[in-house]
Order: C-alpha cells, then structure tokens, then sequence
C-alpha cells in the first residue's frame, strides 16, 4: 500500500498489542513494527473520511436498501451430530474437545 | 432491608437478565431449541458459524421480544439493527455473538413492585433497554475425568435471549428478589418465556455498590462489583447480603472507592454461600462492535405495536385488581392466586364459576388445592383433580350430604386415588343420612346421656357438643351441625 502524505502514525506499539491481544494473535518485536506502520497507514487513509461534512448525512446501518427480512418460527432439519464434529480438529462423537475452559462461560 | 437497618448506607442495586424467548426454533436458523437433548443434535452450518452460511431473523423471536418490551412499558424504537460483539470463547463459535449496541430495540421503560405485606415501600424500577441477541454455548469441564479437555456442546448455541437491564433503582437484596419474581410472573402470564431458572432460561447478573454518606456531607461509593452464577432469586437474594456485607468489610478495611480499579465480576458460589473474585471485565470497546453485515435493519410501525399491544392480554399486577373484582375476593386471595401463575388463575376461575361462589372456591384453592400442590410438588397443569369433582365436593358440602372436613378428606381421596368422586364417596360408606336415622340417632344419644341432657335444660346449651362426638362414632356419616339442631329440639321438647 502506498504511503499516504498524511499518514501520520496515529497507532502505538501499544494500540497494536493491544488488538492482537484481543484477536489471540502472538506478534514477534518485528511484526509489531511493521504491524504498527501499517495499521497507522491503514487508519490514516480511512481517517480521510473524516474530512467530509456529514452533518446531513444518515448514518448508513446497511449497504443494501432493504429491512424487515424475517423467517417463520418452523423447525428446519439440523446435522447430523457426525457431520457436525466432522471438521473440528478434535472429538469425542459427541462434543467438540477444547483445551481445558475454567472459570464461568464467557458470554450473553 | 437487612443491611439497611444495621448499617449506615444505602445499598444500590441493578439487575441485567437474560430469558430464553418461548420460539420453536433458534434467533437466525430452524433448528430446535428443545432443552436437555444430546449434545450437538440441534446444530447447522448458521449456528455453527460455518463459512458461507447466513442468519434470516426468527419473526417470532421479534414479536415475542417486543410484547416484552411493551409490558415493561418501554418506548419501541422505529428504527433498530444487529452488531457484532467481538470476543474468542470456544461456546461462542463465530467469533462474535450477534447483538444490539447502538440502537436496541427498545429503551426507557419500567416495571413496579410491590410487597403485599409491606416489608418495603413500592418501588419502580425504570428499564434502561431491552434487546434480543443470540445465546452461546456450552462448555462442560469435567475435572475428576483427569482429562485435560472441556467438552463443548453448541445446541444452545444461537437460541433468542431478550437481555432486559434496568437502572441502578434496587435499595435491598429482599426488594430485588420481589421485583425478579414480578418481572418473572409477567414475562410468564404473557407467553414470553417459561423463565425456567434450572434450564437456564432465566439468568440474572446483579450490579451492587454502597453509598456511604460522610461527615463532610459527600457520598462515598464503594466500587461496583457485578455478581455472576446465581442460579435462583433465593441465591440473588443471600449473593446480594453477602456481597453488602463484604464490600462494607472492605470499604472499612481500604477505604477504595469507585473509580480506584477496573469494575470487578465476582461469582457466586451457593454451597459455600460466597462470592468469589473473577477476571477482570473487558472494556466495552474492547468487543469492537460493529453493525452485522449479513442482517438487514428492522423497522417497526405504530400499527404494528398497536397490534401486538391488542394480543398481550392482563398482565399480574392488572389481573390481581380484576380478580378480586370479579370474584369479590379479598387482595390478599387475588395476590396469592395471582402469583402462582396464569394456569392456576384459570383453574381458580372455572372453579369459581362452577362452584358460584369466589371466596369459597378461594378457600379450597388455598387450603387444599394449593397445600396438596406444594407437598406433592409438579404444577397444576398435571394437578390430577380437576375443577370439576372439587366443585362436585363443594356443592355436596353445601346441600349438607357431609361437613367440610368429611368434604377435605373427600378430595384427599380422590387426589390419593384418583377415582371419581362419586365412587370414593360410596367407597368411604359416607351416604347422606335420611331424617328417620338421624331422629333414631339422636333419640339414641339422648337416652344414653342424661347428664348432658340435664346441663342443657340447666341453660348450657354448648354441652350438646359431647353429642356430636358420640354422633359420629355411630355413623361417621351425620352432619355434626343437623345432629346438634336436632339433639337440641328433642331435648327442648323433653318434660
């Protein structure tokens, strides 16, 4: 990607291992220096959009102009508990095997 | 209430819950939501999060979350859509659970509680907003297996929650376990959710902190401390008094206020009847929320709340002025019929009807059918006596064939047996006794009893009631009050 003129690094070293932390990602020193140049490229060229005035502009939820797609409440068939498990890399025929998850679930 | 007497602070409370919406099928697939199946039958590539596979919203789901939201009274926004939220867990396979961020479908709302008894003043709680999101899934560690493997069962995976959280309006632990049981009934009276805590649907995290007033007048506030794994009201109830009890310990021992550290998740653990210290939570901005390009946005009209406000029916707190309008019962019956659910109130009112007579069905429902309900356990929709034969009981307690206790043993019998009332009755040689045996009876009792006979003409009229214990030793069948009427008149009559 070319540099852009005002690419000004807006990201640190720390922003970016930040955000690999929270994509799981292991970074060596270098990748981080490389990463944090190009994430900043990166931001810097989106951060052009920033010029416009949009003060009369909608906020845009969604490209397609379309709402209100609904499905009824009927059951359709679901896998078949083999074929489910099939790509994981491990099994038990019943469930999906992981590395050992303590404490509560982490979600909802 | 507890902590609010014995100590100097207010305690501030609010509630995030989750239920389950009554839907066949799951949010953004056809796949069943059934609960307790084998693990990992109820999956498909959407839930899954396989590539190339997309989610279309459960209509269902929607309309079942708005009459919720309407019930707590909430403004419905005309304009809503779906975000990602962005977080690795292995029960949460996409990578992101579908969610609402921004624009939730619906905002500012509120749901009152009251206590019949009093213990504390009404109190509204206001709703801050209600959404509809997808469930994850299901992590199972078996530790005793020694293996160093979690199981992960993805059926629950994609299921439509309602996420309802309110402002921080709760001042005690007793008044935030009323207001779930209200929330509770309401959601249930109105066909949202079975609310169902064992199968997980109904979840409740609590926020708590204190505000410790100081003698420079500013308000101290301890740290807020969100309270995880609570797996019934009576568990939010003892989580929220003993984390009061801690945070005041700590407050005394550190002095830490709101502000000096990260807010903190503590899990509640019921057997050891503590909360214990979790991970730290993860700053909103961290689940990097963004709009989900595979849902379109969702539009609601007036009309179209209109129409689901029309199909939402009484909800309790309505239904408990009615009931006891309709029936002329006291509030105290209508409070107590009311909050055992919206099967019991029908149960109540075709008895009512049959019987002609609302107190006194009022009575039988609390002292037989609600007592035999509760000892024997299970719900009045398998109650095997119908409405039918305890009428038919009533009515013959009322024409006199027995008294009311003979009429208590009667519908124990039938609940026991399970046979007609009609048989048990004959079964229990109980007869309605003809005018010639009682005379003969009472003739009986009065030769047998000059003693008694003697009081009586000496002015103790209250002496008659030996009779009836002799009465029925003869013929458990007599009805005490004729035997005494009539033991009464013949001795009257006597020279």
């Amino acid at each position: 990607m070319p540099a852009q003129d005002n690419a000004e690094p807006t990201l640190t070293r720390e922003d970016v291992l930040k955000v690999a932390m929270l994509a799981r990602l292991a970074l060596s020193d270098a990748e981080l220096s490389s990463l944090t140049d190009e994430l900043s490229q990166i931001v810097g060229l989106v951060s052009q959009l920033s010029e416009l005035n949009t003060d009369d502009v909608e906020p845009l939820a969604h490209p397609l102009d379309s709402q209100n797609v609904f499905r009824e409440d009927n059951p359709a068939p679901s896998l078949k508990t083999a074929d489910a498990l099939r790509c994981a890399p491990r099994h038990d025929g019943e469930c999906f095997l992981v590395p050992a998850v303590l404490g509560e679930s982490g979600s909802a | 209430m507890t902590a609010e007497s014995k100590h100097p602070f207010t305690t501030v409370i609010g509630l995030e819950v989750h239920v389950q919406l009554q839907t066949q099928t799951k949010l953004f697939c056809g796949c069943v939501t059934t609960f307790g199946s084998p693990p990992n039958t109820q999956v498909c590539p959407t839930c899954l999060g396989l590539p190339g596979s997309l989610p279309v919203m459960n209509r269902r789901a929607f309309d079942l979350s708005l009459r919720a939201a309407l019930a707590l009274n909430c403004k419905i926004a005309s304009f809503t859509k779906w975000d990602r939220k962005n977080y690795f867990y292995p029960d949460l396979p996409k990578g992101y659970q579908i969610s609402q961020f921004d624009l939730p479908f619906s905002y500012e709302g509120y749901l009152e509680v009251v206590d019949p008894k009093g213990a504390f003043e009404p109190r509204t709680v206001r709703i801050i907003r209600v959404h509809l999101e997808e469930d994850a899934g299901k992590s199972m560690h078996d530790e005793t297996a020694g293996t160093a493997d979690s199981r992960i069962d993805l059926n629950r995976t994609g299921t439509p929650l309602c996420e309802i959280v309110t402002e921080p309006d709760l001042r005690s632990p007793e008044e935030a376990r009323a207001w779930l049981n209200e929330l509770k009934l309401l959601l249930v009276y109105l066909g949202v959710s079975d609310c169902n805590m064992q199968e997980g649907s109904l979840r409740v995290d609590a926020n708590v902190n204190l505000h410790i007033p100081q003698p420079d007048g500013r308000l101290a506030k301890t740290p807020i401390v969100e309270i995880k794994n609570m797996n019934s009201f009576r568990s939010v109830e003892r989580a929220l008094v003993y984390e009061t009890e801690r945070q005041w310990g700590e407050w005394q021992d550190t002095g830490a206020e709101i502000g000096s550290m990260p807010k903190q998740t503590r899990g509640w653990d019921d057997s050891a009847g503590v909360t214990r210290g979790q991970r730290h939570k993860e700053e909103s901005s961290d689940y990097r929320y963004f709009p989900d390009p595979d849902l379109v946005p969702v539009t609601v009209s007036e009309e179209q709340v209109a129409a689901v406000r029309s199909t939402m029916g009484e909800p309790p707190a309505l239904l408990r002025k009615t009931l006891a309008e309709r029936w002329d019962i006291p509030a105290y019956d209508a409070d107590v019929l009311v909050n055992q659910g919206p099967e019991l109130v029908e149960y109540f009112e075709d008895l009512a009807k049959k019987v002609g007579e609302g107190k006194v069905a009022s009575n039988w429902m609390q002292q037989d059918v609600l007592r035999m309900l509760n000892e024997r356990g299970g719900h009045i929709a398998d109650f095997p006596v119908q409405p039918t034969a305890v009428a038919d009981i009533i009515g013959r307690v009322k024409k006199g064939d027995f008294d009311t206790g003979r009429g208590k043993e009667i519908f124990a019998a039938v609940l026991e047996t399970g046979k007609p009332v009609d048989e048990v009755v004959a079964g229990m040689g109980i007869a309605a006794v003809d005018e010639d045996d009682l005379q003969k009876l009472c003739e009986e009792l009065i030769a047998e009893n000059p003693k008694i006979v003697a009081d009586v003409k000496g002015g103790k009229e209250q002496a008659a009631g030996g009779l009836i214990g002799q009465a029925k030793r003869k013929n458990p069948n007599v009805n005490p009050g004729k035997v005494r009427a009539l033991a009464l008149e013949l001795i009257r009559a006597l020279p």
